[in-house]
């Protein structure tokens, strides 16, 4: 598994860059992940962040579209506009969290 | 860990923005059973989550999807579907039974459950999702004179009634699927 150094410490990720340990994820460094991909985070983008965490602490995997939407409320227009294009998978990567599995 | 390999700069996802501006899907839908209006809804999607460019478009039995008097209420039968099993032990419904007065509401309720359960949206609701990603929703124009249908009677996210050469005007370009 691939160790990277980001906001000045060792952080484990997968082959496409994702975080493999939920631990190593902070606020900071989500900012830093965010800046990879070209997204400013704002309250908006948080409120995603912090439900996708906390989703993924108690399920055990991270959140589609469609759980971010219903569980999370957090609209699907909304996600794809805070996180264009690919919202599952670029809302998982600022979060540190593996790519959602779920199909829907 | 040794096997670890230390990395100087950070690998980021490729996202491919760029490249996936130009992909484009085209799904038509032409099945009106509750089993067959699923493939189409998770493909497109999927698709749109993938920042794919995606169009539906509604033809025939595929026509009740989108028809607000129907959408609600679409069937599944085990009658000619020899691949239907019972949710336990591999069990399937003998065809002389399926047609069986009862056999159609039991097997469409018990889909709807399995589908719930699986945290997968109803149609009408698949279609807000789907509209809410981007999806373009149209209905064909054969379909709706044959149904006696216009605009009003389709659900809201339909953008219009279109026909054949207006559909294939529009999906240029784009990776075709017939379900």
């Amino acid at each position: 598994m691939p160790v990277t150094t980001m906001n000045g410490r060792d952080v484990h990720v997968d082959d496409e860059g994702f975080l493999t340990e939920y631990e190593e994820w902070d606020e900071d460094l989500a900012k830093v992940l965010a800046a990879n991909i070209g997204i400013d985070l704002t309250e908006a983008h948080w409120k995603v962040v912090r439900f996708l965490r906390e989703d993924y602490a108690t399920q055990g995997e991270t959140a589609t579209t469609r759980r971010v939407q219903m569980a999370g409320g957090v609209s699907v227009k909304d996600q794809f506009a805070l996180f264009p294009k690919k919202p599952g998978k670029k809302m998982a990567y600022v979060a540190g969290l593996p790519k959602p599995h779920g199909c829907v | 860990m040794t096997s670890d390999t230390v990395l100087a700069q950070p690998i980021v996802p490729s996202f491919d923005d760029e490249a996936e501006t130009t992909r484009k899907l085209a799904i038509i839908c032409s099945k009106g059973n509750l089993d067959m209006a699923y493939p189409g809804l998770v493909l497109a999607n999927a698709a749109l989550g993938e920042g794919v460019e995606t169009h539906l478009f509604f033809t025939f039995w595929g026509f009740d999807m989108i028809t607000k008097s129907r959408m609600n209420d679409l069937k599944f039968t085990p009658a000619g579907n020899t691949a239907m099993h019972m949710p336990f032990h591999d069990m399937r419904v003998p065809q002389a039974l399926a047609p069986l007065p009862g056999m159609q509401a039991m097997a469409t309720k018990m889909m709807r459950q399995q589908i719930a359960d699986l945290g997968v949206p109803d149609v009408p609701e698949f279609l807000d999702q789907i509209v809410a990603a981007g999806g373009h929703l149209w209905a064909c124009r054969m379909s709706a004179d044959m149904m006696h249908l216009d605009l009003a009677d389709l659900y809201e996210g339909v953008e219009a009634i279109i026909n054949a050469s207006d559909f294939v005007e529009k999906t240029q370009g784009a990776q075709l699927l017939f379900i």
